[in-house]
């Protein structure tokens, strides 16, 4: 299936982009995201990340589906 | 109410808006931009969003406190972009009746948005060297830095 990944702070610095689209048969968002991690060997693991789906929190075994946007977020940083 | 924004605010606006005859006062908290972090002189930051989603849980923490605490109105904003020293990265503001519930409803707010609002902070050092901030809670936690450049 086709998805749209994004990418915030230290993780699009890593990755090289913002933004990017995949075709990729991952199941859920850890399974993609060991997938780009073999890819990016990013810096952080994980446990240390948030995932969205299509602009809402998501569980790292939420199913994935055709056309959907997965966002990974390093910790938040604010304030 | 909550919003991220992009250039610099007038704070007596966003306290006007919190003005109410049942209000007893008001309590802010505003963050601002300081000059040095984990023993590094700061020259300077940058605030990055994601703007969807921080709006959705910026309001989503606004609206808890509404439901927690004895308070009449609340609102917060986030700046985003390139900061200098001393400017105003944060502002919260929560009126109420009595003052307790309006102290602990903007602590409530700020603590609630520096751990669960996609919001990352990337500091400029004097050094020459820059890095992305780990959140304190997971600075807490034992967490490796994502950027050993700045430690």
């Amino acid at each position: 299936m086709k998805l749209t990944i994004e990418y915030y702070a230290q993780l699009r610095d890593e990755a090289g982009c913002g933004s990017e689209a995949t075709e990729t048969s991952c199941l859920n968002p850890a399974e993609l995201f060991a997938e780009l991690n073999a890819r990016y060997s990013f810096s952080l693991k994980q446990a240390q990340l948030r995932v969205a789906i299509n602009d809402s929190f998501a569980h790292w075994d939420s199913p994935l589906n055709e056309g959907d946007l997965v966002v990974f977020m390093p910790p938040m940083a604010g304030g | 109410m909550f919003a991220l924004i992009d250039t610099q605010t007038d704070l007596i606006q966003l306290r006007d808006e919190l003005t109410d005859h049942s209000a007893g006062g008001y309590v802010s908290f505003e963050g601002w931009v300081r000059d040095h972090n984990e023993g590094q002189q700061v020259l300077k930051l940058a605030y990055e969003a994601y703007p969807l989603l921080a709006n959705k849980e910026g309001g989503k923490i606004v609206h808890e406190a509404m439901d927690k605490f004895e308070i009449i109105k609340a609102a917060c904003v986030h700046r985003t972009g390139l900061l200098e020293i001393g400017e105003l990265a944060v502002w919260v503001g929560v009126s109420s009746a009595h003052r307790d519930a309006a102290f602990s409803a903007c602590r409530y707010i700020i603590d609630e948005i520096k751990v669960r609002v996609p919001i990352w902070k990337k500091e400029y050092y004097v050094s020459g060297d820059s890095g992305w901030v780990d959140c304190e809670e997971c600075a807490k936690h034992g967490h490796v830095h994502s950027h050993g450049e700045h430690r």
